[in-house]
């Protein structure tokens, strides 16, 4: 049960010999055993909370909130994966988080209305300031990116003087006082009830992500063919197909049954649907599963974290490609920062505390290795929802944040060892 | 072709590499022509790898000239020398070892579709055709390098050497990791490689690959070429001679000679 497969899937795979046990039932279907057992992980913790709770921890509104919680931090873990693929580690992005989320407080109350002349009217004023933090992200990235890959600092350090240096310039930016007051519609961004994209919308998102899963097969098998490569069962893709699609509409039907607070709709049953850090959460994952394993960027960045010398010999300019990655990681700081000031609707000088260590969890409890080359996004998204999952479960048991700490650092550890022991096992 | 077949394929003129204060390589001259197979013995560190990492782009010369077919090239990386096709199987086969064989094959020239995603069904079908000739018992596409054999590793490394088109090859201890027959394929190819033209450098410990391969040899020493013989002018004992005494065979006196039998 190696994960390495999913370093850098191919379309084409090689039959594996049909045979009728489990264990073969399950290969025919080449799902990602690893995934697949971090999901059941998850199930077992959510059902475990569930029945200490009598029932109440399984409710739309629990599960929505604890979704809209780990957002920020599973965002900013699909970046981390190729960090640590690379043989490298960020521990700047809890400092960056609270650096943007400052600049948009203080480009919305201040410098966008006073110094740019965009007053509260001004059309797409949200937008403005998501682009400039965005950009402002990209850069510190690219100069943190510029000095570990062509300077030659080790990512650590560099990474260390960010957290430091970065965290102080930020009392620098507001003299120390929290800024609040930020654009109605930038909080949206946020979540909440009014920041959640509407029942319709929900199962049109619901929808359209079935057809992309049939799409996704059907392509899959013509490619196949096209190429004479072995086929997967018929049974394998209808099966994958129906809980595929199962698992979205149910997804979306448990999000629609998350109503508007009666004092708000006046009475009525209301959905609220999906929140939109969600909605930026899948399209994050989207992406960034798409940048690691359909372009070159992502070949690049696995074959230098299983072998530099080899990646440098290919021709591939390793430099370069390392500093992506931190630029990446920094637009990512920038999408979460927006997340966690519009949730506030306060940027104070401790915005993004602990990110770092939260973000390097999620990635490693989600499978990525610190030996570099292995590691995948959705592993890392689950990561991020297993600690927070955790997290969330714990403090609705009443244990005090100090005890949830001693959970997730017991659990951090546990979810490596038990990988360590796993590979082993099977090289 | 009368113009290619005088000048050479290949010429590398007065090549320095300096590591601190080791001089690797020494006002090193050396040429190929299409279709020849040079091979290129010394012991530990007589700077044949380095001299090879020259001319592959993996380490830069700190002076000298190198010529393609007459015409002084610039190599400074590997995507220099590749652009050239100048294609290298390293001896330690260079291989990203998390990713599967079309993924190692392609790695840095993949193939992509029209909008810039990669497209593995085509690397894939490309890889069972080339590996199809190489190792036609191969079968493990999807699977990370790392669980395949030494054999099927080194067949994967000369296959990303051979699918480029390289008009020039250099092959550092080909066959070192290699059961019998799996040495016995690479021969093979060696001679299908120069029957199609191509120039091979051929490094190797193993005296008795290169007299079967070679056209010419040179053998080095603490990094200076000894001699460059036709392989049909000597006999691998005398080969071994300047191996181990870095002297050409009329210049080595009888006590050194004594030596030399004494030692074998």
């Amino acid at each position: 049960m190696t994960n390495v497969a999913d370093a850098a899937p191919v379309s084409g795979q090689t039959q594996p010999p049909a045979r009728r046990s489990i264990g073969g039932l399950i290969a025919q279907t080449e799902i990602d055993l690893r995934l697949f057992g971090m999901l059941l992980a998850l199930g077992l913790i959510l059902l475990t909370f569930n029945i200490l709770s009598g029932g109440k921890f399984f409710q739309p509104t629990n599960m929505v909130t604890l979704a809209v919680q780990a957002s920020g931090i599973a965002i900013i873990a699909t970046g981390m994966v190729l960090v640590i693929v690379s043989r490298n580690i960020d521990l700047s992005v809890g400092s960056l988080v609270g650096l943007i989320a400052m600049t948009y407080a203080l480009l919305m109350t201040d410098v966008m209305p006073r110094i740019l002349g965009m007053g509260p009217d001004f059309p797409f004023r949200w937008l403005i300031a998501l682009g400039l933090g965005i950009l402002l992200g990209a850069g510190v990235g690219a100069l943190q990116g510029y000095i570990i890959a062509y300077v030659g600092v080790p990512s650590f350090i560099v990474t260390l003087g960010g957290l430091l240096s970065i965290r102080g310039a930020i009392w620098y930016m507001s003299n120390g006082a929290a800024v609040s007051g930020l654009d109605p519609i930038f909080q949206l961004i946020g979540g909440g009830a009014k920041g959640s994209v509407g029942g319709t919308l929900t199962w049109v998102l619901g929808v359209v992500g079935c057809i992309a899963i049939i799409a996704l097969l059907l392509n899959g098998r013509r490619q196949r063919r096209h190429f004479g490569f072995p086929l997967r069962p018929m049974w394998a893709e209808v099966l994958l197909g129906v809980i595929g699609c199962i698992a979205v509409l149910g997804l979306a039907a448990f999000a629609n049954a998350n109503l508007w607070p009666k004092g708000i709709s006046g009475g009525l049953d209301i959905p609220t649907g999906v929140p939109y850090p969600i909605v930026l959460l899948i399209g994050v994952t989207l992406v960034m599963t798409w940048l690691a394993t359909r372009r070159r960027f992502g070949r690049y960045v696995y074959a230098y974290g299983g072998n530099p010398d080899a990646a440098d010999l290919a021709g591939i300019n390793t430099r370069r490609t390392v500093l992506k990655i931190y630029v990446v990681m920094g637009i990512l700081c920038a999408l979460a920062a927006a997340i966690a000031v519009a949730r506030l609707n306060t940027a104070t000088l401790d915005v993004g505390q602990s990110y770092e260590l939260y973000v390097i969890a999620a990635a490693v409890v989600g499978g990525t290795s610190f030996a570099g080359g292995i590691g995948s996004i959705a592993g890392a998204v689950l990561g991020a929802f297993v600690m927070q999952s955790l997290a969330y479960g714990l403090s609705f048991m009443g244990v005090n944040s100090p005890g949830q700490n001693v959970v997730a650092g017991i659990v951090l550890i546990l979810a490596v060892g038990f990988d360590a022991y796993n590979r082993r096992r099977g090289s | 072709m009368t113009v290619a077949q005088r000048t050479p394929l290949v010429e590398m003129k007065d090549i320095n590499v300096a590591f601190g204060g080791v001089h690797a390589v020494r006002d090193v001259t050396i040429d190929l022509d299409a279709g020849e197979v040079i091979g290129l013995v010394g012991g530990n560190g007589a700077g044949k790898s380095t001299l090879m990492r020259v001319l592959s782009g993996a380490h830069p010369a700190d002076s000298g000239v190198i010529s393609i077919e007459g015409k002084p090239v610039t190599i400074s990386n590997p995507r220099d020398a590749k652009a050239y096709n100048i294609e290298t199987i390293y001896q330690t086969l260079a291989l990203a070892d998390n990713v599967d064989a079309p993924a190692n094959l392609f790695l840095g020239r993949e193939i992509t579709t029209r909008l810039g995603n990669l497209d593995d069904s085509s690397m894939e079908a490309e890889t069972r055709k080339v590996m199809g000739r190489l190792n036609p018992n191969f079968t493990r596409f999807a699977m990370p390098v790392k669980s395949l054999s030494g054999g099927q590793r080194q067949a994967v490394a000369i296959a990303r050497a051979v699918h480029f088109n390289a008009r020039i090859m250099i092959m550092d201890e080909p066959t070192a990791a290699l059961g019998p027959a799996e040495t016995g394929q690479v021969r093979n190819l060696v001679r299908q490689l120069k029957e199609d033209g191509i120039g091979i450098f051929l490094i190797s410990h193993d005296i008795h690959d290169v007299f079967d391969l070679s056209d010419r040899i040179s053998v080095m020493y603490h990094g200076r070429i000894v001699d460059t013989v036709n392989k049909a002018d000597t006999d691998p004992d005398a080969v071994l001679g300047m191996i181990i005494l870095g002297k050409k065979p009329d210049e080595v006196t009888q006590k050194e000679l004594a030596e030399l039998e004494l030692r074998a």
